[in-house]
């Protein structure tokens, strides 16, 4: 994203206590136009609790947040320019599919026939012309998502909150409306503001990634980055998985740990500081034990059906490896890796 | 199932012995004038002819009239007291259901006498108004405890969906909150109804012997007049004006929806 473009909403160091528990201990955002940001975390971290700041139905106890430069922590959530796609999507369940679209512009007392086109607008969008007399209560998980969606974006935000909305649907449906969303999301050219707990998903859709942890952002970037560079152990852990290694910087470029020194990209550590080294499954090749450094035994070895998962047993510890070649337990072997591979990141807490 | 299905049959006996046949004695009753021997029945329609007499008549509006004063008034009181029962946190709102079952728990006529001690020095005993008094409270707890299921088990982001939407709470409550309760307002009202208008010991003991509603009028006639067959013909006039009025909930509550 451009940094250099005014934010649309700013969170500064918000904070939120329910009951005795420190939910959020100083979140700090900035969100752009037409970005589509993604909250993710393990229940608990807090990332639902600051999109319901943001949609207004909670209210941070300390900090600001600056919607279009002006402050809005106080603003009603009716008077927001935000919509919330909501985790069970809510739908009333007294109106049909049609008012439940036209609700907000009921609301402010549109035209009959602003309305009537709006809504057929809106159903194209999503995909359920025709279904405007249908009782919301009959129609399928995928459905219902679909006229939460069309009754948000019907009011025209500029922001969409999107609070878990895929949790409910079976896999294979999931990752059809996780295409479909994007597809929207760029169709109607308004920021997205998305709750996952799912890595998959928030890689798979976001401009933005915003991994949260314990009530802090743990980091902030591109898919790309968060994946490939996380900042602690946490994301590293968190996304994708990893094997995560206690090592030495020994100088720029240079990192010790099980008993040798490997050459990587890594720049800007104090010599001889104490780092966490990341090593992806999927970066490690198996060789033949006179060509690597690292030597080990195959431990286990798992078909998870486009790769292996096996786990080779070195003197220190287990290494986690995906590849597509077979190899069977007991054998010896050697692990290497390049240096762009290793991702040196700094000691968490 | 099928084991749990022979369960259900003690109770199909028992409903038929204790329902359907009282019932349908009450029916042979009421079209017949031969008092309360079966031996030789005559069959009549006099018995329903005698709602002719305009004291019986007035009988039954009267009744009508204060049974829908009493909805009216418990169903405003009622619905106000269940909302905000309902905005509490969920202990708190077990304990105030509980408060308001609490006199439920003290015999009817205990608390009709209660109110009797109340009115008699302030000279409003015998009055529409005492009775009126003693009939709302009595019912108030019915209308407040389906209102306060129907708002509870309400799912919260509706209310939050609505506001998001740009609904102010007033829009919200009319449009959102109001809307869902109305099932358990209709049950509410037929419950209260129905209580008040079959009602005889409230106006008895509250309005005095001479006050005459239809549950009064039954009363006299089972057991002072002693003539059953009209007695039974009033019973069964206000039975299908009950049903009559149930149905027209329903209707209500379909059209609604």
């Amino acid at each position: 994203m451009n940094t250099s473009m005014k934010p649309l909403i700013e969170l500064k160091n918000i904070t939120k206590t329910f009951d005795d528990q420190q939910i959020l201990k100083g979140v700090s955002l900035n969100i752009y136009e037409k970005e589509f940001l993604t909250l993710l975390g393990p229940s608990g971290c807090g990332k639902t609790t600051t999109l319901r700041i943001i949609a207004g139905f909670d209210e941070a106890d300390d900090g600001d947040l600056l919607f279009d430069g002006i402050e809005i922590s106080k603003l009603p959530p009716y008077k927001r320019e935000v919509n919330t796609v909501f985790q069970k999507y809510a739908l009333f369940p007294h109106l049909n599919v049609f008012d439940n679209i036209a609700f907000g512009l009921n609301i402010k007392k549109t035209e009959k026939s602003v309305v009537q086109q709006e809504v057929e607008k809106m159903l194209r969008l999503v995909g359920l012309s025709g279904f405007e007399n249908r009782d919301v209560t009959s129609l399928s998980g995928g459905q219902q998502q679909r006229v939460a969606i069309a009754r948000a974006l019907i009011n025209k935000p500029k922001v969409l909150l999107l609070d878990e909305p895929l949790g409910a649907l079976d896999a294979k449906l999931r990752k059809e409306m996780q295409f479909e969303l994007k597809k929207i999301q760029q169709e109607v050219g308004i920021t997205f503001i998305y709750v996952t707990h799912d890595q998959e998903e928030a890689l798979s859709m976001s401009d933005t990634v915003v991994v949260m942890n314990d009530g802090y952002i743990q980091q902030i970037g591109s898919p790309t980055d968060v994946y490939n560079e996380p900042e602690n152990r946490f994301v590293a852990q968190f996304i994708g998985e990893s094997n995560i290694i206690e090592g030495k910087m020994i100088r720029d470029c240079l990192v010790f740990f099980d008993d040798f020194e490997f050459e990587c990209v890594d720049k800007g550590f104090k010599d001889n500081e104490e780092i966490d080294v990341v090593l992806r499954p999927e970066d490690i090749d198996i060789v033949e034990p006179q060509c690597a450094k690292l030597q080990g035994v195959v431990s286990s070895i798992v078909f998870k059906g486009v790769h292996y998962e096996i786990l080779v047993e070195t003197k220190y510890r287990n290494y986690l490896i995906h590849t597509t070649d077979y190899h069977e337990v007991g054998r010896a072997v050697g692990l290497t890796f390049g240096p762009e591979d290793i991702h040196v990141m700094w000691k968490s807490f | 199932m099928k084991y749990f299905k022979n369960l259900v049959k003690p109770y199909v006996v028992w409903s038929f012995v204790i329902i359907l046949v009282p019932i349908f004695m009450i029916f042979l009753y009421s079209i017949t004038n031969s008092g309360n021997s079966l031996i030789n029945i005559q069959f009549t329609l006099d018995n329903f002819a005698k709602f002719a007499d305009p004291l019986y008549v007035g009988v039954f509006v009267k009744s009508l009239e204060l049974g829908v004063i009493t909805v009216g008034v418990c169903l405003v009181l009622g619905y106000v007291m269940a909302y905000l029962i309902s905005k509490c946190k969920e202990r708190t709102q077990g304990f105030l259901i509980l408060l308001v079952t609490i006199p439920m728990w003290i015999n009817m006529i205990i608390r009709i006498y209660a109110w009797k001690s109340i009115f008699e020095p302030l000279g409003l005993m015998y009055t529409d108004f005492a009775v009126m008094v003693g009939q709302i409270c009595e019912f108030l707890p019915f209308m407040i405890i389906p209102i306060h299921t129907s708002l509870s088990k309400m799912d919260k982001s509706l209310v939050e969906a609505s506001y998001d939407l740009g609904a102010n709470p007033v829009q919200t409550f009319f449009k959102i909150t109001f809307k869902l309760s109305i099932p358990g307002v209709l049950n509410g009202i037929i419950m209260v109804f129905l209580l008040s208008i079959s009602t005889f010991m409230i106006p008895r003991i509250l309005g005095g012997g001479d006050y005459m509603l239809v549950g009064n009028l039954i009363e006299n006639q089972f057991i002072s007049v002693g003539d059953w067959n009209f007695g039974s013909a009033v019973s069964l006039v206000l039975a299908v004006i009950m049903l009559f009025s149930i149905r027209w909930m329903k209707k209500i509550d379909k059209a609604d929806n």
